[in-house]
């Protein structure tokens, strides 16, 4: 990969997840809360559909990250986000980052994952090891 | 009304999980992640790793559960109704390969109230059979109108 330089837009990530992503989601990861798999329970409490898991959202931040090393896990040292807007499954998600600091291999970048005018997670900081 | 404190500094025992291909498999595709060392043993053992390696984010997988006590401790007294995920840190160590077994201790780190809302911040430290640790975990929980 070419080299990378403070203020570059690195590769983004889009991904629609569908009707039942939540469910394999809830599956793979043991987080069974119904506001994301019950569509009822969830408009009962006020929301307006069943929502996308955070933590879900964050692994899709992740994966756009680690791509930038080619896939290794071994990669991402340090990833921390903030959850603001509420992720719909249905919907495209957009993943993108721009270079906060380069230091010798490890490289920060500042990402942001949007669905529409919604950011759904901010202030996103990938430390990478290149 | 003041929010209630006592659980900073409180610590909770570990709880354990045992790794396994299956699950890293099932986590994997469910993130549409698509590189072989996280379903081929052959392909993770080139790459250089023990076993099927598991993509960073499993970390919410086999640490996520050493919270349920915490969340439910009557010491920490937390409105789930209200409640939401504010934001999450992951500092990962030695990677995390299928037939490890993770141990997670948790750590309540502060409780603060700003602007009408309760602040908790837990910490949790996953460390692998050899005592090496593989990721260290801040959630921070955001309960409205405390």
């Amino acid at each position: 990969m070419a080299e990378l330089n403070v203020g570059d837009q690195v590769p983004g990530l889009n991904v629609t997840p569908d009707k039942y992503l939540p469910h394999r989601y809830a599956g793979a990861s043991g987080d069974f809360n119904p506001i994301h798999i019950d569509r009822e329970f969830a408009t009962m409490v006020g929301l307006p559909s069943n929502i996308l898991h955070g933590l879900y959202s964050m692994g899709l931040v992740a994966r756009a990250n680690a791509a930038l090393a080619g896939g290794d896990p071994r990669a991402l040292k340090r990833l921390s986000v903030q959850f603001r807007g509420m992720g719909m499954p249905e919907q495209e998600i957009a993943v993108s980052g721009t270079v906060k600091s380069v230091d010798g291999g490890r490289v920060v970048v500042d990402t942001v994952a949007t669905q529409g005018e919604t950011a759904i997670i901010k202030n996103a900081e990938a430390e990478i090891e290149l | 009304m003041t929010i209630k404190t006592d659980a900073v500094g409180k610590e909770w025992p570990g709880t354990t999980y045992q790794v396994g291909r299956e699950k890293i498999k099932e986590y994997a595709n469910a993130l549409g992640i698509d590189n072989p060392v996280h379903f081929d043993v052959e392909a993770a053992r080139a790459a250089g790793f023990r076993d099927v390696v598991a993509p960073p984010m499993f970390a919410v997988v086999y640490s996520g559960p050493a919270l349920g006590p915490v969340l439910f401790d009557p010491e920490v007294e937390m409105n789930f109704a209200a409640m939401v995920h504010g934001g999450q840190e992951f500092q990962w160590g030695e990677p995390v390969c299928s037939g490890d077994e993770i141990t997670t201790g948790s750590k309540c780190l502060s409780i603060e109230e700003r602007d009408g809302k309760g602040f908790y911040v837990f910490e949790t430290v996953s460390v692998n059979q050899d005592g090496a640790e593989v990721v260290r975990g801040t959630w921070t929980n955001i309960v409205r109108g405390v």
